[in-house]
């Protein structure tokens, strides 16, 4: 939990690290009411700077409405996540660059924070962690009861030994956070499903959107990407494009584009709704919302993640993430102790409170 | 010293802040989901009280 706790820290200002430690080629500069460009021009552009490689997703940047993203791999059925993005001008449609992010500290970061470089097991393995973090902040909060039947609520007993200290400040910090750390812990492991989740939309709602396609040849030839995210926005209005899977892809089924689409509240933008278009004919042929466990997934992200209010929340999140760390800390110090001393720390302090004042010892 | 068992406080007076403060929390997390701008000050001070409660009881006593 502290591993996770230490690396989520960083995470949670992972642009802002990104910024500062690597620099990006910057959208050219335009007017806010600039027109885009054409899809098709600017995925043709992309390929053009990837030899060999083949397109999956074409990704708006939630964050600079002024780029998007290529994401492409050797083949159209190699594994995404090894993908590389290309980031790409939305107005000019012009390469801006692809930079390789497996070496950043962010990445691994992320890496040690989602599944310790063991893929699908490491993430289970964590979340399993994660479960256990919310069983512990349960226990806690039933032996905080006993542990403060004498005490007001914010005891520090600053004069007494580091033992008594320390437990003041995990029964106050603990006692605290319940609220903050039962939600990011559970989310959390939310989260760590999120690969069988999609896994699950895959072979249910998506195979049932496309089977009566599922025997067909995939389409010779690609309509116009740019044409499909406009039919797609025309056929569900109200709502912006989120990222288009290319036919083939795992998100889509070989003879469709799926445009995602996400609405404009914090809440509705994390709400993707799919819309499948005939790589073929370029028409539309369903869209629902996605079911309940996909949605699930959807909101426990921000929950998690405390990106969506600004910067004042992140930098909230990361003094609750301290705080969480200082939790730990002394929580560990005091198990240590306890075990050490072979009884617990109750008596460890009544002991020592009546060597350092007798008057209070009972 | 006040006698033992006037110490000893209920279930309710040692959770009654704890819940407050829980309740608070969730409102300001759940709230800045809802919308933008007020709704993400509302989260930014929700969130903040567990944040200065520590801080006033850990660093700002008053030393006794």
């Amino acid at each position: 939990m502290l591993l996770l706790c230490v690396t989520g820290l960083p995470l949670i200002f992972h642009e802002e690290i990104d910024d500062l430690l690597h620099s990006q080629v910057k959208p050219a500069e335009v007017a806010a009411d600039a027109p885009l460009a054409d899809l098709d021009h600017l995925l043709a552009n992309a390929i053009a700077n990837a030899a060999g490689q083949v397109p999956h997703f074409l990704i708006w940047d939630r964050d600079d409405p002024n780029a998007m993203f290529v994401s492409v791999g050797p083949s159209i059925t190699s594994d995404p996540s090894k993908n590389l993005l290309i980031r790409m001008d939305a107005h000019t449609g012009a390469y801006l660059d692809a930079p390789d992010v497996t070496g950043r500290f962010t990445y691994i970061m992320l890496k040690l924070h989602t599944d310790m470089f063991a893929g699908l097991p490491g993430k289970l393995f964590l979340g399993l962690m994660g479960i256990l973090f919310c069983v512990a902040i349960i226990s806690g909060i039933v032996v905080y009861a006993p542990s403060m039947r004498k005490l007001s609520f914010g005891t520090y007993r600053a004069g007494r030994t580091r033992v008594v200290r320390w437990l003041d400040v995990h029964n106050l910090a603990g006692i605290l956070l319940v609220a903050w750390t039962l939600v990011v812990g559970f989310t959390g492991v939310i989260n760590t499903w999120a690969d069988l989740v999609l896994k699950m939309w895959q072979y249910g709602q998506l195979a049932e959107m496309t089977a009566q396609y599922r025997d067909r040849a995939p389409p010779a030839k690609l309509t116009s990407v740019n044409a499909a995210v406009e039919v797609a926005a025309h056929a569900v209005p109200g709502m912006t494009p989120s990222f288009v899977a290319f036919p083939g892809s795992i998100f889509s089924s070989k003879s469709h584009y799926t445009v995602f689409l996400r609405g404009n509240t914090p809440l509705t933008s994390r709400l993707l709704k799919p819309a499948l278009i005939d790589a073929e004919t370029g028409t539309l042929t369903d869209s629902r919302d996605m079911p309940w466990y996909v949605s699930t997934l959807f909101v426990s992200q921000p929950l998690h993640f405390g990106d969506y209010g600004g910067m004042p929340l992140k930098i909230l999140w990361a003094l609750l993430d301290v705080l969480t760390i200082i939790v730990l800390v002394t929580g560990i110090y005091l198990w240590v102790r306890r075990r050490r001393a072979g009884v617990s720390v109750d008596r460890v302090i009544a002991h020592s409170s009546g060597v350092e004042s007798p008057a209070l010892s009972s | 010293m006040m006698s033992r068992k006037s110490m000893h406080r209920t279930l309710r007076q040692i959770f009654i802040a704890p819940l407050l403060v829980a309740i608070v929390s969730t409102l300001g997390l759940v709230g800045a989901l809802v919308g933008d701008g007020w709704w993400d000050a509302l989260a930014w001070v929700t969130l903040a009280v567990p944040v200065v409660l520590y801080s006033l009881f850990i660093w700002w006593r008053k030393p006794n």
